[in-house]
């Protein structure tokens, strides 16, 4: 199947604005998505609110859009409920982390097989630029006017920490990263985390001066390495790209299944 | 013994009930005094191969159950004051999406955590206006056990019939009350199914479109059809829009699929109410003291009616006029600050007649606290 | 900025190199002149004109990286090659 056939094509040109990193995490996904060879009535994805949740809205499968950092929650529900489809929870910082961070810890923690992605542009984009749990100290924000004082979640640390079997982070210059990274979380069985640095030219970039979407990709281009790479080793201060965390552990939804069975077997039903 | 014959406490009933109707999955938080549901829940629904999971908070366990509902399920959360709170959000969300759901709202004292252990039924108000925006609700309730049955099978009927969650609204001393019950024979009671499309695979479905009948027939996630479930207004496809007759059209659908539908989704019962000069209107655990005043009352001769609702909205304000217009008293007994009392006197003529009989200190209203206010109301002093 | 292909990008490159370039359609509809695509292009194929809609300037040096297509936000851009087997059945 054709790229084009994964979106709904009525809807576009999508509301992004220019340049905005959201664009290139759906272009990667469908990519992903169409390599896999999934199919689109086998396919959930499931959004929150904010700009990149709008997502759901141009992809072709069965699209769930709910309210604010609560997708994962909604997700748990249709994942729990028929195992055998595919979820894919695409979040924002804010969405995922802030108000969603105990669903995302939850998730990951249960390890019930869904891929989460974290499409991280370190800003409120939909509310108009207020600072995120992922901007960090010395943002500015229309809500940080002054700096940000505010410290951010290390996301990969975060999803490790918490339970996920599956940890990535790649950026949406890095395309190819992305779809092959995408393709392995879809993939692996157990809660997924990628988390995207995305850009938000039109508020995190213009209230910080970090100039437009092709400057921004330039920005992840220079300050983003390999994982354990010497450019690493050389400047901790580069930020590591790759899959931090690939194990085999007991899904929830399989686990489930296993009780029903082990019940069944013992006559007990 | 007939087997069908139980002794349980309200809570359990509920679960047999909910499994009777078809309950598939079961998402929910411990909170008193509505644990014991999702405790007995826990044990029956993997023998049966149905789905249980305990979340990390109420909000989570309305997400899933609404995530559960659209892949085709029946399913049902419970919770108690706080944990309701915690849920408007997703409840408005299920109201706005037209996602069939139930929720058990076993009713405790408050505001906040109040008393967890205490009777109220101060979550009336809040059961249909908790959530933003304008809206409709079903909310059912009540008074023994066998009713809890019922109403249950019921609260699961009308959230398929009417594509939209229903709230049952238990209280404490329903839920924790001990009983004889008759467990009703399978297909004694009608068990309405998910009204799935017949639209062909490849053929434009409108998940939002209603038929003559007002009805929307769903389609299940993972099935044929893929569309888009949104909490914004949206089109006949589930796409949002802002056009404002789409708008205008949506929010009357809401509202009106259950307003118009007051004589389906209505339940009351009434006891001596025809000759009555006295009525009494109570629900939940109340209407056991109400009702045993009434037969005390009537035996010595006494006209006193009650009128007992199940259904508490859609509010059937033209049925209780219609039942109160000869009576010389209302006395509305509930245990809170006078919720339903409000919609009483907006409901019937010469308002000055309704008066209300409460308590509102953590103790269950008993026959004598009414046959107090009563004799108050009657000038005999107490 | 010039922009200096990584060597994973060279390796494909010379893989790449099998196939030829048929058309890069861009979608004007869609297309929101963000100049990724112009900025990133190893050949400096991509430019955007007076509407702010990239154009293809330089066929003849696209290598058929696929780059623009992959990160245009838009999905504006499809780089249709011909694979030369594909050619020869024609
Ligand atoms: S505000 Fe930022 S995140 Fe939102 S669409 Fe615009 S660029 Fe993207
Ligand atoms: S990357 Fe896409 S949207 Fe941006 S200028 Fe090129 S074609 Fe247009
Ligand atoms: S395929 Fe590569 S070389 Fe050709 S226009 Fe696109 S980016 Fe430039």
């Amino acid at each position: 199947m054709a790229v084009q056939d994964y979106i709904r094509k009525r809807f576009f040109p999508h509301l992004w604005c220019q340049g905005c990193g959201h664009g290139i995490v759906l272009n990667s996904l469908i990519r992903a998505i169409e390599e896999l060879g999934i199919r689109k009535n086998d396919l959930v994805m499931v959004s929150g609110i904010g700009c990149s949740s709008r997502i759901t809205g141009y992809v072709d499968v069965h699209t769930l859009h709910t309210l604010h950092g609560r997708a994962l929650a909604f997700a748990t529900g249709v994942k729990m409920s028929r195992p055998e489809l595919r979820v894919i929870v695409p979040m924002g910082d804010g969405d995922a982390l802030a108000i969603g961070g105990n669903h995302f810890i939850h998730s990951a923690r249960r390890n019930i097989d869904m891929t989460a992605l974290v499409m991280n542009n370190q800003i409120y984009g939909m509310t108009g630029g207020q600072f995120s749990p992922l901007s960090g100290p010395g943002v500015k924000a229309t809500t940080a006017p002054f700096g940000n004082i505010d410290h951010g979640f290390d996301v990969v640390k975060l999803a490790t920490a918490a339970g996920a079997s599956f940890v990535a982070r790649t950026t949406t210059y890095h395309v190819h990263q992305m779809i092959s990274i995408l393709k392995e979380a879809i993939s692996h069985k157990g809660f997924s985390v990628v988390e995207i640095m995305s850009q938000c030219p039109t508020y995190f970039g213009r209230k910080n001066k970090l100039g437009g979407a092709v400057d921004m990709l330039d920005y992840f281009k220079s300050h983003t390495t390999a994982k354990g790479s010497d450019a690493h080793k050389k400047d901790p201060l580069m930020i590591e790209r790759g899959i931090f965390v690939k194990e085999d552990r007991p899904e929830y939804c399989s686990d489930y299944d296993m009780l029903v069975k082990e019940l069944q077997l013992k006559g007990d039903a | 013994m007939d087997d069908n014959v139980r002794f349980l406490q309200g809570n359990d009933v509920c679960v047999q009930a909910a499994l009777y109707a078809g309950l598939e999955f079961f998402a929910g938080y411990p909170i008193t005094p509505s644990t014991e549901i999702a405790e007995n829940l826990a044990y029956h629904l993997p023998r049966q191969g149905g789905k249980f999971i305990q979340m990390e908070d109420e909000i989570a366990s309305m997400c899933a159950i609404i995530g559960a509902s659209l892949t085709g399920r029946k399913v049902m959360t419970a919770t108690s004051g706080p944990g309701f709170s915690l849920m408007q959000e997703s409840l408005g969300f299920a109201i706005m999406a037209e996602i069939p759901c139930v929720i058990v709202n076993v009713q405790r004292g408050g505001p906040s955590t109040g008393l967890p252990t205490g009777p109220s039924q101060g979550d009336v108000l809040q059961a249909r206006w908790g959530t933003h925006g304008d809206h409709a609700i079903i909310v059912l309730t009540a008074s023994n056990h066998q009713d809890v049955f019922r109403m249950t099978v019921d609260a699961f009927n009308l959230a398929e019939t009417y594509r939209t969650p229903v709230i049952l609204l238990l209280d404490e001393v329903i839920g924790h009350m001990r009983e004889k019950v008759i467990l009703p024979e399978k297909g004694a009671i009608p068990v309405v199914d998910r009204l799935r499309t017949s639209v062909k695979a490849g053929i434009d479905y409108h998940p939002y479109l209603p038929r003559e009948d007002g009805r929307l027939p769903m389609s299940d996630f993972g099935g044929e059809h893929r569309y888009h479930v949104t909490g914004l207004f949206h089109d006949m496809w589930g796409f949002p829009t802002t056009n404002p007759k789409i708008v205008h059209g949506l929010l009357r659908h809401l509202n009106d699929k259950i307003k118009n539908n007051i004589s389906d989704i209505n339940r009351m019962k009434e006891y001596f109410i025809d000759d009555a000069r006295t009525i009494l209107i109570s629900y939940g655990s109340s209407a056991r003291s109400a009702l045993h005043v009434v037969h005390n009352r009537r035996a010595r001769g006494e006209r006193i009616g009650l009128l007992e609702l199940q259904t508490l909205w859609p509010f059937p304000y033209t049925q209780v006029a219609e039942k109160c217009e000869k009576a010389r008293q209302i006395v509305v007994v509930e245990m809170n600050m006078g919720q339903v009392l409000l919609q009483v006197k907006r409901a019937v003529s010469r308002p000055e007649r309704v008066m209300l009989a409460n308590r509102i200190d953590g103790v269950f209203i008993t026959p004598t606290d009414i046959r107090n206010i009563l004799r108050l109301i009657h000038g005999k002093g107490v | 900025m010039k922009h200096t292909p990584k060597p994973d990008m060279v390796l494909k490159g010379i893989f790449m190199a099998k196939k030829t370039l048929k058309e890069i359609r861009i979608n004007r509809a869609w297309c929101k002149g963000c100049r990724i695509c112009v900025h990133f292009c190893p050949g400096q194929v991509l430019e955007c004109d007076a509407q702010d809609k990239a154009v293809v300037q330089r066929p003849q040096d696209c290598t058929c990286c696929m780059e623009c297509e992959l990160r245009c936000p838009d999905l504006a851009i499809e780089v249709i090659v011909e694979h030369p087997k594909e050619a020869a059945h024609g």
